[in-house]
């Protein structure tokens, strides 16, 4: 791994950008040095958001600046260690049926599969959460496979609902309101990422494995119902 | 102490409910919310003699207006120069006036200023989300938004008469531009661009809300056109789409983006900033990362010396001839 670049970002904050471009390599840095920096919080540090290659660094001004907030990330790269991943991992449960998955024949043709091949390909996708992003709880999950990797539309669908599971190219979002969209709705999950418990008030972190078990319209119905 | 009991006569657009806001959780996509202008909802609990950071009603430009219709309770308005009719009186904001059984209340918008706070002397009973009231404009998570016909239970709501009238406005506030650091993708741009940035004028446009303020003024080329890793976005960055457009991404802002960030508003200009207008005009100076954490310190000194002075009761003539009695026999004894 290169050195990072570290860049003031206003009164508050430094951005450390570890690639220009997402790589394993850039996230996984960045992944290691959130869990470094969360395991031994420098004085002043109030929050961090990672991101696919960098790692914003907030600080509170009046306690450190920028000078000290950089030596002492830069006094953990030593110590950085190239994981993917946080270890965790995390079930969300998916139905294709139906009115839920309103562009799987889309997706089916655009891949020359079969529906049911998009969704064997869709299910078996090594995931991880690579950020949050857009609104409250959007995951993006790296790692749909090459075989389904559509673009986004031209044009966005309103009021997609909420718990849709959507993908563009490598990357795929269970939604947690109700949102426009570009991006190709192949299920519906009734599995909650906000999660309204103090001690973990979103299912994932970032860098957690995200695996997706299929349920049917039946089973969708009886959790939606159990909440 | 008792309850009160107001109604909503009428609440324009966005009239949310905020606490100090919900830091800590951007990694989840979540920004901090609370006031967009900070230092007038501080204001506005300081002066009527309030915890800092309790619920208080954050009014747009839509305006609002509240009927007193059980109990009595102190309030203080803040923030933009906002008119304010109290049963039959007019007066600007910055006030301090105690509310009574049947009388009306209205804010709105006068001749500058976006954004007005409500601070009350109750508990204003608000629903949570991740331990705070601030709402979250986009999904509505926190307190929420005020709508017209609704009913708001005060609890433990305190009549302050010694706190009524004037509230002194900050003086210590720069009135200049709008001061940025650049960054942190000014590589992405023209060198030309940072350059047109902090020297011409931008216009306020319409499209402003607790979200971002879009910018008209000189088009901001890209060198790149191709989006960017999504990267973090703060309160106050300026974020610049394809066809050039800056837009500043204010207290409700998404947590991350692909459009290139041209500079960042340093946090004390940030409620300067958004008490702008649409077609208001201003201008940004750009200045260097360890002079904005020197502005950073001094400004959160002189706001604390400010917010200090205004929490102190003016008093009524008797409580004032108490107060004065009490000190002098302490001293003496």
């Amino acid at each position: 791994m290169t050195q990072p670049d570290f860049i003031a970002v206003a009164d508050h904050a430094l951005l450390v950008r570890f690639a220009t471009e997402l790589s394993d390599e850039a996230h996984a840095a960045v992944i290691s040095m959130d869990q470094l920096i969360a395991a031994d919080m420098p004085v002043g540090v109030t929050e961090c958001v990672p991101a696919l290659v960098n790692l914003l660094v907030d600080f509170d001004p009046l306690i450190t600046d920028h000078v000290a907030v950089e030596a002492a990330v830069r006094a953990k790269l030593y110590n950085l260690k190239a994981v993917k991943r946080t270890g965790a991992e995390r079930v969300v449960k998916i139905c294709y049926e139906g009115s839920f998955s309103p562009d799987l024949a889309a997706v089916a043709k655009a891949s020359g599969l079969s529906q049911e091949a998009v969704i064997n390909a869709h299910i078996a996708g090594d995931y991880r959460v690579l950020m949050y992003g857009f609104s409250p709880g959007y995951a993006y999950l790296g790692g749909v496979p090459a075989s389904i990797q559509v673009p986004r539309k031209e044009v966005a669908v309103r009021d997609v609902p909420a718990g849709s599971v959507i993908i563009a190219g490598p990357q795929c979002l269970v939604t947690t309101l109700t949102m426009p969209t570009g991006w190709s709705i192949i299920g519906r999950s009734p599995t909650q990422i906000l999660m309204s418990k103090p001690e973990q008030p979103f299912l994932f972190d970032v860098g957690d494995g995200v695996r997706f078990e299929r349920i049917s319209f039946a089973r969708f119905e009886k959790e939606a119902a159990d909440g | 102490m008792a309850n009160a009991e107001l109604s909503v006569i009428f609440a324009g657009p966005l009239v949310t409910l905020q606490d100090g806001g919900r830091p800590g959780n951007m990694r989840y996509g979540v920004p901090a919310s609370g006031p967009m202008d900070r230092l007038s909802f501080d204001a506005a609990h300081g002066a009527l003699g309030n915890a800092p950071k309790q619920t208080a009603i954050e009014i747009s430009l839509g305006g609002l207006m509240l009927q007193c219709r059980q109990g009595c309770v102190t309030v203080a308005i803040t923030g933009g120069d906002f008119l304010v009719e109290h049963a039959g009186q007019k007066t600007p904001s910055w006030t301090i006036l105690t509310l009574r059984e049947g009388e009306n209340l209205s804010i709105r918008a006068g001749d500058a200023g976006s954004w007005a706070y409500l601070a009350i002397a109750a508990t204003l009973p608000a629903r949570e989300w991740l331990g705070h009231t601030a709402t979250h404009s986009t999904s509505g998570f926190g307190g929420g938004t005020l709508a017209t016909g609704q009913t708001i239970v005060l609890r433990d709501a305190f009549v302050r008469e010694e706190r009524e009238g004037k509230i002194a406005q900050p003086n210590f506030l720069d009135e200049g531009s709008i001061r940025v650091v650049l960054g942190p993708q000014q590589q992405h741009f023209d060198p030309k661009a940072a350059d047109l940035f902090v020297s011409q004028p931008f216009d306020v446009t319409d499209a402003y809300d607790r979200m971002g303020m879009r910018l008209n003024g000189p088009q901001l080329t890209l060198t790149d056109a191709l989006s960017i890793a999504s990267e973090p976005i703060v309160r106050g960055s300026v974020q610049v789409s394809g066809d050039g457009v800056p837009t500043v991404l204010l207290a409700d802002h998404q947590t991350t983006g692909g459009y290139p960030k041209i500079a960042t508003v340093v946090s004390s200009d940030i409620d300067r900033l958004v008490q702008k207008r649409s077609r208001q005009s201003l201008r940004f100076t750009q200045i260097a990362p360890a002079h904005a954490v020197e502005i950073a310190r001094d400004h959160a000194r002189a706001a604390q010396l400010y917010l200090d002075q205004i929490a102190v009761p003016r008093g009524t003539l008797a409580q004032r001839l108490i107060r004065e009695n009490l000190i002098s026999g302490m001293i003496v004894g």
